[in-house]
């Protein structure tokens, strides 16, 4: 399977087709036992360890189902903290000064009002804007985005899809969208199903 | 730096067991430095029982007992030394001056000293401390007598209360009182914290006369006294004194003088170094200190398994927190770095707490032990010694912290980045 620069695609599969796993190799978290994971045309299935964990701070950005967030840090702290952590990714924001770019994302995601807010203070959906945000903030490359929308209601979950959509294309980052949830399907440009996927892996 | 903001941040956010472990680690580091506090000054106030004394001198007999009963007053001399060997050498070229005790009585458990007006002017403890009187003067008359601190105040006696002085050594009465010679109170000695205090001091020559009627060891049949009014320094004759402290007018003279005492050939004589019988004794009686110490290594170990306890329990509420870490790109090395980071600033936020509070606390009561323990706790630098405890503390703060990073790592590795709340 093959996903262009640029593209937003939708993967859907039931639990256990593998997504989880699909998302960890391609985030470089887990390692290809055969096989090839190419990335940004490197291979992530020939790096060491620590390369892997260097290309996922620069050049991925990353959402969780839920509990994205450090608790115990503020929005605007979590925002900065991919930036924070990896000086490519900082270099990235064009001499920008973190503190301004940190501004404008949380600006396009509709939150800059709660910059300086505890996280444990914000609701479901500002805590998933928040963390769009983070895997936006530098312009990486791959956003990945794992069932981020199952704990939001309807309106909310086309809302945050649209936002994310917007910002990955002005950003120019490809965006992988992971769900169960098919009645998504008609909103991406591309859809891949993860159970036809395997079988047809398995025929070869 | 990131992970240091992280750390600082990730421990005030669990403020309470941040706090309760930081305590914990103060309170063993506290006692540790405090126990070495009190063991510098406990051995320097007993090395410093005495001072500006080159030789002790008694007669021949184990050293530990001379300096027994010499300075510390305990026990008793197994024989005395005659008035005529100790004029020779409070007369000798090399002496500068020389301090007799009489000892060999008591008063209610209290040590009764006979010595002369030397002993005021010359006694010095705590290396340059001289004896000063609370209230009172010296003793001038036969049956004057002057009392340590500690005994004016368990007896509650004051300036011109009478005393009488028991024969030999006896808690409270004896059998044999000296009830026919009643001495008087003139003078108070101020605290020295020495066994000085202690004591009661009379003059050689009422150490005679207390005895003037006395012979073979027994006292006189009743009715047969000689009045305390017939009683004059001329009648006296003074035989024999118990040891005496002798100063030397340079100190290259003191071996010499050892020498020459340690062989002198009237009389069998010994010469003891104070400094040197002093850090012996210290040196049998150290153990307690030891054990002190060892006691203080536990509850450090204690401590520092409290903190072990405390960031390994709370290693699986934060699973969640170290995926995300993982997810924006932190490799598990960051991950026990950051642990390693947090164990760290523990330990060293309560080494620091421990230390100042120690300082502190010692500092505000040094007054106080002083006056109620009798130990001078010097406010000083931590010794060689307490300096590497606190930097053990630290590197053991450290290496402890690898115990939860290494699992957080194991966590970090099995769980990926998936969420396992």
């Amino acid at each position: 399977m093959e996903i262009a620069a640029g593209q937003s695609v939708f993967i859907f599969g039931p639990s256990g087709s593998g997504k989880t796993t699909l998302l960890g190799l391609l985030a470089g978290v887990l390692k290809a036992s055969s096989g090839q994971v190419m990335a940004l045309g490197r291979d992530l299935s020939k790096m060491s360890n620590s390369q892997r964990d260097h290309f996922r701070g620069s050049h991925v950005g990353y959402i969780f189902q839920m509990f994205n967030l450090i608790p115990y840090l503020t929005v605007e702290e979590n925002i900065a903290l991919p930036c924070r952590l990896d000086s490519e990714r900082r270099h990235r924001l064009n001499g920008v000064p973190l503190h301004d770019a940190v501004r404008e994302t949380a600006s396009h995601l509709g939150i800059e009002a709660l910059l300086h807010e505890n996280v444990t203070n914000l609701s479901v959906g500002q805590q998933q804007r928040v963390a769009a945000a983070r895997s936006l903030i530098g312009t990486p490359q791959l956003v990945i985005a794992d069932e981020p929308t199952s704990s939001l209601d309807f309106d909310r979950r086309e809302r945050f899809i649209k936002l994310l959509f917007e910002n990955c294309r002005a950003a120019r980052s490809t965006l992988i969208f992971v769900s169960h949830d098919r009645t998504l399907m008609p909103l991406f440009e591309r859809c891949v199903s993860l159970p036809e996927l395997n079988r047809a892996a398995q025929s070869l | 730096m990131i992970l240091l903001s992280l750390a600082w941040h990730s421990l005030k956010n669990r403020r309470l067991t941040t706090g309760l472990t930081v305590v914990s680690i103060a309170l063993s580091v506290a006692l540790l430095v405090g126990v070495d506090l009190v063991r510098v000054g406990a051995r320097d106030s007993f090395a410093n029982t005495i001072s500006q004394t080159d030789l002790i001198v008694g007669a021949r007999g184990g050293s530990l007992t001379l300096l027994l009963y010499s300075v510390f007053h305990m026990g008793s001399a197994t024989n005395n030394v005659s008035y005529q060997s100790y004029l020779h050498f409070k007369n000798h070229a090399a002496v500068e001056w020389t301090i007799p005790y009489s000892l060999g009585d008591s008063h209610r458990g209290f040590r009764v000293v006979g010595t002369t007006n030397d002993f005021y002017e010359h006694f010095h403890y705590h290396r340059d401390r001289k004896i000063e009187f609370a209230e009172g003067r010296m003793p001038d008359g036969i049956f004057d007598t002057v009392l340590g601190w500690d005994v004016a105040q368990a007896l509650h006696y004051k300036i011109g209360d009478p005393i009488v002085v028991t024969h030999g050594i006896s808690e409270g009465r004896g059998i044999l009182q000296h009830d026919d010679k009643p001495f008087h109170v003139v003078g108070i000695l101020a605290r020295t914290a020495t066994p000085v205090d202690r004591s009661v001091y009379v003059t050689l020559y009422g150490i005679s006369a207390m005895h003037i009627d006395w012979a073979d060891g027994g006292p006189p049949m009743p009715g047969e006294e000689t009045p305390v009014s017939k009683i004059t320094k001329d009648n006296l004759e003074i035989k024999q004194i118990t040891a005496f402290l002798v100063r030397c007018k340079s100190r290259i003279d003191t071996l010499g003088l050892q020498r020459e005492i340690n062989t002198f050939e009237d009389e069998p004589l010994m010469a003891i170094i104070p400094g040197v019988a002093l850090s012996e004794l210290w040196n049998t009686i150290g153990y307690a200190e030891e054990a002190l110490t060892v006691v203080t290594f536990f509850v450090l170990v204690v401590g520092l398994l409290g903190m072990l306890v405390s960031l390994y329990t709370s290693l699986n509420e934060r699973r969640r927190e170290m995926a995300i870490l993982r997810a924006v790109g932190a490799g598990p090395r960051k991950v026990i770095f950051l642990l390693v980071l947090e164990s760290g600033l523990l330990a060293l936020a309560g080494t620091f707490l421990g230390v100042t509070g120690i300082y502190a606390v010692s500092a505000l009561t040094q007054p106080l032990v002083e006056h109620r323990f009798g130990m001078f706790i010097p406010v000083t630098p931590p010794s060689t010694t307490g300096y590497v405890y606190i930097c053990a503390v630290v590197v053991a703060g450290l290496l402890i912290g690898t115990v939860p990073a290494v699992k957080a790592y194991r966590n970090a590795l099995a769980d990926g980045l998936s969420i396992r709340v």
